[in-house]
């Protein structure tokens, strides 16, 4: 019997493929293709306090391997998600992550606050919308905060610190590949509290326009994702896994079964797909087949027999 | 996988694409179309020229990456497509134009179609292509080379206009709508856009829109959008 669960906390994953943040809206859009509860989980579109409109202009642009976006965290805001999109959630028979980004503290802390009062009001009537909080200190798209707690080690240590506070519910930290130190970064993260690190949010990039001479972004710099950023993740999420005890989300082009068994063998706990939810729309339940495939014929009972190995 | 038909060269960059198979879709609706493995990454969202029993058709410019690998498709080639996405032009009924240009003729085709007795108006910047196809179907058509199509449609005389065409004729035609608003018109002018897009379904929101009551998406909503809605930023 393949065996391809894992937890976090109290969280139980059927699977270890999570959908990204950012590229899986709030799960509607791919419902309508498959089944989501095919899925270890999935990460719901960033959302800050109060509703955003994102950048102007262009925003995607492909590069060799990979993609940059400049999106700006568009989003509906918390209180919108929490009365639009959580009754839908509590229907879904997947981990359900919601992925909470912010300008300043005193946003994230609010809206943790909110997604805690009101998983505690669906808790009363015996229901479940949300099964953990993916604290997002690192989009690289928003001109305040974002990045800016997702750098300096010190400036991330008082929002993981405050929100911890503000949530009993199992708690991820996304990190930013452009942080000073993404290992010391991560321990902090343990230290106060975290229930898990995810890494990594997209790297800084750029395009410019030649003929226009001028980036292609508003926004001067946007984030690079996709296959031409895996060998950085993979390398990050096991110098992080050399540090820290609590389980680890790895993310960064994934596109394949053994890019999977290579962030688990690297020491992630569960892994996240994004850009490739682009090449392919159906990456997510032709994955979940693909990994279990690749279990049975390389004859792995269970993914804890490779978990860190390297 | 469906399977290529044709791929036959209209003009210089200007593909016919006609994929056998059994697919759908609206006047304006999309299909996101892959031929090739993983790289390019994205998809390339074409609009349906024509459906019909046995497979679906698509013109289009070859501009990139994407549109370079699907000029070298021969009869016979496997190629992916997902869809119909995306909201498109109505059924209408009453007087209508439509209004192409460029490769932007390309979802009028199926309009013309859907909606017989219509008047038609192509433009084009060097040279015309698919303009005689239109002939049968348009009960006037007009076509422009190297001039500017839009000069010659009269918004008030229409109750309905379709615009499909690169960015500049779309705000034109924006303006052209507010003119004959203010004239005193009741006409509805229908603006399909052309946006960068990654998923095509709605989640990734790369393609968004301003638009008056907020962002929009141009898969999802759109690409088919009221003019009066859309806000032009450049």
């Amino acid at each position: 019997m393949t065996n391809m669960s894992a937890s976090i906390g109290n969280v139980h994953f059927k699977n270890p493929i999570v959908m990204a943040s950012g590229t899986f809206g709030f799960g509607r859009e791919y419902g309508k293709l498959y089944d989501l509860s095919c899925l270890g989980g999935i990460s719901g579109k960033g959302l800050t306090l109060n509703p955003k409109a994102g950048n102007p202009g262009t925003r995607v642009y492909e590069t060799a391997s990979g993609m940059l976006n400049s999106v700006g965290l568009e989003n509906p805001g918390v209180a919108a998600f929490l009365e639009k999109e959580c009754p839908h959630w509590e229907t879904l028979d997947t981990a359900r992550i919601v992925n909470l980004g912010g300008n300043t503290l005193q946003d994230y802390v609010t809206g943790a606050e909110m997604i805690q009062r009101d998983a505690d009001a669906r808790e009363r009537s015996g229901n479940v919308a949300v099964d953990m909080i993916e604290l997002n200190i690192s989009c690289p798209n928003v001109k305040e905060g974002g990045i800016a707690f997702g750098i300096k080690t010190v400036a991330a240590q008082e929002v993981v610190r405050a929100v911890r506070r503000a949530t009993k519910l199992p708690l991820a930290v996304k990190l930013s590949p452009n942080a000073e130190d993404i290992a010391v970064m991560a321990q902090m993260c343990q230290e106060e509290g975290a229930d898990a690190v995810s890494l990594i949010n997209t790297i800084s990039g750029m395009k410019i326009d030649v003929r226009r001479r001028s980036s292609v972004f508003n926004n001067l710099y946007a984030g690079l994702s996709g296959p031409a950023i895996k060998p950085v993740a993979l390398r990050m999420v096991h110098q992080v896994a050399q540090r820290v005890t609590i389980p680890i989300i790895g993310m960064g082009g994934i596109t394949s079964a053994t890019d999977i068994i290579e962030f688990i063998m690297a020491g992630a706990t569960v892994i996240q797909v994004g850009t490739y939810n682009f090449m392919n729309l159906r990456a997510g339940s032709s994955l979940v087949e693909e990994l279990e495939q690749f279990m049975i014929q390389e004859s792995i009972s269970s993914l804890d027999e490779i978990r860190g190995i390297i | 996988m469906a399977t290529v038909i044709s791929n036959e060269r209209l003009t210089d960059g200007v593909y016919h694409l006609r994929v056998a198979g059994n697919y759908g879709g609206e006047m304006g609706q999309f299909y996101m179309l892959r031929a090739w493995g993983a790289y390019p990454l994205l998809s390339r969202p074409l609009s349906i020229h024509q459906v019909h029993d046995d497979g679906v058709e698509f013109l289009y410019h070859v501009v990139g990456e994407g549109t370079k690998l699907m000029a070298e498709l021969n009869p016979g080639d496997p190629i992916g497509l997902e869809g119909p996405f995306g909201s498109g032009f109505p059924q209408v009924e009453g007087k209508v134009a439509l209004v192409g240009g460029g490769i932007g003729i390309a979802p009028l085709y199926y309009c013309a179609q859907e909606l017989p007795g219509c008047d038609v108006f192509l433009g084009f910047s060097r040279q015309a292509f698919r303009e005689e196809a239109f002939r049968p179907l348009a009960a006037e058509l007009m076509v422009n080379v190297g001039g500017l199509i839009l000069d010659s449609v009269d918004f008030t005389q229409y109750d309905h206009i379709f615009v499909c065409g690169p960015h500049p004729m779309l705000k034109a035609a924006q303006l052209k709508a507010i003119a004959a608003e203010s004239a005193g018109s009741q006409t509805n002018v229908y603006l399909s856009l052309e946006n960068r897009m990654a998923c095509g379904i709605g989640a990734c929101l790369v393609c968004s829109v301003s638009c008056r009551d907020g962002q929009r998406k141009a898969c999802a909503d759109g690409p088919v959008f009221r003019s009066e809605e859309v806000i032009f930023h450049d």
